[in-house]
């Protein structure tokens, strides 16, 4: 029972790394229906971030968390204005061929900058070692995660039903004319939408170098699981992306342990099974 | 003169080679003979234009977004190296058994894969992929896992030509092989199969109107396909005498779709013409710069989308109706 | 289906400018020529990095020319394990460029797709890392300068079982190498008295170790036995490792030096101290070859970069390229080469003596044991113990 819940436990930490970096490409998927691959790039991107803040300023881990996210949004909001706006029509192939082609050039660049191998991180030693709850030892690190995740997750929640803007949100990936319609500015709101999107990205990006290391070819690397995620959550439905992740990390991290032989073999199985029950994904719009 | 069809007006054209394509298709003979020391290249862009052919007809024609193509591929090459590592060395009769097999295989599939929304096929075919990919590295004692099988005995083709290092047998070979599925495939895509595939892509919901069996029609091209791509597999097998476990992993999916696009999809040359480029390209860049030319790629792939859609053909197309225009 | 004037231009022109890409103007009398096949863009990029690296500082701390005749390094990029690639590069290589000498080979597929190529074409091939055991067995003209896993999985069984380890659960990359180390290590550990209580095999591209260590701590050995690729794969471990807390559970850590590897000691941080590994070099080791490899390294890498395993391997695969060429006065036979290597040559490497097998042209070398303290502020593996003279067990 207790290792039970300890796989929970890590399946969940999994899980809400994998929901923080792939919700920006759920809304960008189902509000601008746009197929992102260059979505791992901006995770990757916030990892390096980090990384460079971290060593070359001396910037403390927690300090760097809000300022990749700042920085990585504002990438965000500039390649949406200047690249990405002008392939909203075009078709999911060229969209596909271009963020590859994007993702590619990042990558080629970031070991130009950086060198191919593991960056090292150093993070500060409250969140280094284990504690012990109810006779089940937890990881630390996998705490703080899950703990931000949960929060930050509440706080999205009641910014999209709380706020203007969240409703605006809402009404534009309903129906982007009619919202245009009445006067909502779908123009803008992509942009800023796309902008959080990248930004939640980077920051998952950059907490997720202890977890699942960082190097040029983390974009590509993990960019089934991201895809993984949004496809059987439902493209723009967060709370498809949270269940889909969670399932798919739990799924993961059990299949691992109970029955290593099989390996990677469980997590695309799952996949398989959850899309052909539900093809439209657990909480997916029917367009 | 009747300008020659393109992929947007409908109707089923006469299906007469333009005297272009005939140009086209004779273009690899004095490429043979001028580039005796790329002939392994040329080989295997041969191959490779047989893979991108195969995801044209699934992708391009019937619009099924695939991202595991390679599951067949990697199953015919298996097949084809599993044939020969256990005393079949013969050739053809080795590369039609794969081809089999991949069909047989590719209608399982299927049945997973049609009936469902786009993005949920795109990610099944990836699923599949990937699940093939573990399959053959669990099953290590069969197919080798991450090693691969090597040195395969591959006999000589009618006996009597055998499979050298120079490349000559395998680029004559893969061309044979690739010429003779195009004929088909040309004459499937003119037919009124091929009209249907076309309405399907175009508008699913009318098709059933005109009594077309859509989840039919889009089962047997991804057999078919998948069959081809089994073929393509098993030439690549037997023209290098070897088969890793790469010819089912993801990359070949992504690389497939990005010549596959980069050409153009939705016509057969898009295939072929994306399939040489992207594999010349990639030769020579990294060639130059063996650590970095991913960038330039990347680079080359962004800018073609940014100034014109459709692929490769698809910027000739706007680049001759620019000209045309002029004039 | 259409056909437009266009896109058939398009096809001609690229297809025949690309394609004419000139050969690199083989002036073939005063020159010899190296073509090294590696894995320079994507996963592995690291590592070959570090192997081109080794090669080049080699040749620029002791000239370009041996024997009369200029040397000169033709670099392939394979990508990652794609042996249709990398036999197709070595045939171009060999027919196209002409050279007289291939090396290279992070990973095993693409060394064994080379075999055919090596024999046909009769073209010595050095592998420079690539480390399972049945490689030099493929073809006559493939020596290999590197090691193998079981050449160090070994050493360290015996150890372990000398240390008064008697539980070890072992911990392996499914996989070629994995697999081989696994086997030696549980033969020979086994053989001294030792009990082997749970085996696992870790995918390869494994993103996540959580689980598989939970399963270790659940089954409370006294050592766990680990192999994983040199790379991202050992940075991962180790921070599971340590988060889980195992080493304060009283589990040592030993594995082959694959694990600590010099590459990314500095990226696994403190939680790697005190790690016991067994390998064939050490940055930290101490001999006057090592102290001007390194430098020669930094020349060519930059003072920051450490070199590892795999840039000795570059090195010392020059090495043998240059005594061979040497002695043959510069006439590079293959045969006449071959009959070279397999004399029973040795060489002073960074990392102590070295051989090659005449027999099974493998590589003969002391195997160290280390253990990960910190000197200068700075983690390495300092070495305590060998066993000298360690041939491949993998082939007996």
């Amino acid at each position: 029972m207790r290792t039970l819940i300890g796989v929970l436990f890590d399946g969940v930490a999994y899980g809400s790394l994998l929901f923080l970096i792939s919700l920006g490409l759920s809304v960008t998927m189902g509000l601008m229906n746009f197929v992102n691959l260059a979505h791992g790039a901006f995770a990757m991107m916030g990892g390096f971030l980090c990384v460079a803040l971290m060593r070359r300023f001396g910037v403390s881990f927690g300090l760097t968390l809000p300022l990749v996210f700042v920085a990585i949004g504002a990438a965000g909001a500039l390649l949406e204005v200047a690249l990405y706006r002008r392939l909203y029509r075009a078709s999911a192939l060229d969209q596909v061929l271009f963020t590859i082609g994007l993702t590619f050039m990042v990558g080629a660049a970031a070991t130009w900058i950086w060198g191919p191998s593991q960056q090292p991180i150093e993070l500060p030693p409250a969140l280094h070692h284990q504690i012990t709850v109810l006779g089940v030892d937890l990881g630390t690190y996998r705490l703080f995660l899950i703990g931000f995740v949960v929060v930050l997750t509440a706080a999205l929640a009641l910014a999209i039903t709380r706020t203007r803007i969240g409703a605006q949100l809402r009404a534009a990936v309903d129906n982007p004319q009619a919202a245009a319609g009445v006067g909502i500015n779908v123009g803008l709101l992509f942009t800023v939408t796309f902008a959080v999107g990248a930004g939640l990205s980077g920051l998952g990006g950059a907490l997720a170098i202890d977890v699942l290391g960082l190097d040029p070819t983390f974009a590509l690397k993990y960019l089934v699981y991201f895809l993984l995620v949004v496809v059987v959550g439902g493209p723009g439905s967060i709370r498809g992306s949270l269940v889909a992740a969670l399932l798919l990390g739990v799924a993961d991290v059990a299949g691992k342990y109970y029955v290593p032989e099989v390996g990677g073999f469980i997590i695309y199985a799952s996949m398989v099974v959850l899309l052909v029950l539900f093809p439209h994904g657990l909480h997916g719009r029917r367009t | 003169m009747a300008a020659a069809p393109d992929a947007v007006t409908p109707g089923i054209a006469r299906p007469r080679w333009h005297p272009l394509e005939i140009a086209f298709w004779i273009i690899p003979i004095p490429a043979f003979f001028a580039f005796p020391d790329r002939r392994l290249l040329l080989s295997q862009i041969f191959v490779y234009g047989l893979f991108a052919l195969s995801l044209d007809l699934v992708l391009g024609y019937a619009g099924i977004l695939s991202l595991g193509h390679a599951a067949f591929f990697g199953t015919g090459a298996y097949t084809a190296a599993l044939l020969a590592h256990h005393g079949w060395t013969e050739p053809l009769t080795g590369l039609i058994a794969s081809g089999a097999v991949s069909a047989a295989f590719g209608l399982l599939v299927s049945l997973l894969v049609v009936p469902g929304s786009d993005l949920g096929r795109l990610m099944v075919t990836l699923g599949v992929g990937l699940l093939m990919y573990e399959l053959a590295n669990q099953a290590s004692s069969i197919t080798g896992g991450v090693d691969g099988l090597t040195d395969l005995p591959i006999g000589a083709l009618f006996g009597k030509i055998p499979f050298g290092l120079d490349g000559r047998a395998a680029c004559v070979y893969s061309f044979a092989m690739l010429a003779l599925v195009f004929v088909l495939a040309r004459r499937l895509v003119h037919s009124p199969f091929g009209l249907a595939l076309r309405g399907i892509r175009e508008n699913v919901r009318r098709m059933p109107a005109i009594g077309v069996n859509v989840n039919q029609r889009l089962r047997v091209v991804f057999a078919i396909a998948a069959g081809i791509a089994g073929i393509a597999g098993a030439a690549l097998t037997q023209t290098t005498q070897l088969c890793g476990i790469d010819s089912l992993g993801f990359q070949r999916s992504a690389e497939l779709l990005i010549m596959l696009v980069f050409g153009g999809a939705g016509r057969l040359y898009g295939a072929l013409v994306g399939a040489t480029v992207f594999i010349v390209a990639q030769d020579a860049l990294a060639g130059i710069s063996p650590d970095y030319w991913q960038f330039w790629l990347g680079a080359v792939l962004v800018v073609l989308v940014l100034i014109a859609r459709g692929g490769l053909l698809g910027a000739m197309d706007l680049l001759g109706r620019r000209v045309k225009r002029r004039r | 289906m259409s056909f437009t004037r266009n896109g058939f231009l398009t096809a001609a022109i690229a297809g025949a400018v690309a394609l004419a890409f000139p050969a690199t103007a083989a002036c073939a009398d005063d020159t010899i020529k190296v073509g090294l096949i590696l894995e320079s863009s994507g996963p592995f990029a690291s590592q070959a990095r570090q192997i081109a690296n080794g090669a080049r500082a080699y040749i620029k701390a002791h000239g370009d020319t041996v024997g009369g005749k200029k040397i000169e390094l033709v670099l392939k990029d394979v990508g990652g394990p794609a042996p249709d690639v990398s036999k197709r590069l070595a045939q171009e290589l060999v027919t196209r460029d002409k050279v007289q000498f291939l090396g290279g080979f992070v990973l095993t597929p693409n060394a064994l797709a080379v075999a055919p190529v090596s024999t046909q074409a009769k073209v010595p091939t050095i592998i420079m890392n690539a480390a399972t055991s049945i490689i030099t067995t493929k073809s006559p003209y493939i020596a290999r300068v590197s090691f193998t896993l079981s050449q160090v999985a070994a050493p360290l069984a015996e150890w372990a079982a000398k240390n008064k380890i008697k539980h070890v659960y072992t911990l392996v990359s499914d996989y070629g190498p994995g697999n081989d180390a696994e086997a030696t290590f549980k033969k020979v550990f086994t053989a001294h008295g030792g009990e082997i209580v749970g085996s696992v095999k870790v995918p390869l591209k494994n993103p996540d170790f959580s689980p598989f260590i939970q399963r270790i701590k659940d089954a409370k050995p006294e050592a766990v036995f680990v192999f994983v690729p040199a790379g991202e794969a050992s940075v991962g471990f180790m921070k599971a490792f340590a988060e889980r807390g195992l080493d304060k559970a009283g589990i040592k850590l030993i594995g082959t030096g694959d694990l600590t590897d010099d590459d990314v000691l500095t990226a696994m941080g403190d939680p790697a101290m005190g790690v016991i590994s067994t390998h064939h070099y050490s940055a930290a080791h101490e001999s006057p070859e090592n102290s001007a490899f390194k430098k020669a390294y930094a020349d060519v890498a930059g003072a920051g970069v450490r070199p590892n395993f795999m840039a000795v391997g570059g090195w010392d695969g020059m090495h043998l390229i240059y005594d061979t060429v040497k002695k043959l006065g510069g006439n590079v036979d293959g045969d006449k080469a071959m009959a070279y290597i397999t004399s029973g040559v040795t060489i002073q490497s960074p990392r102590g003596p070295i051989a090659i097998d005449p027999t099974t042209r493998d590589i003969v070398q002391d195997v160290y044991v280390r253990k990960v303290q910190k000197v200068g502020g700075q983690l390495y593996n300092i070495e305590f113990d060998k066993v000298a003279k360690v041939k491949d067990p993998g082939k007996s």
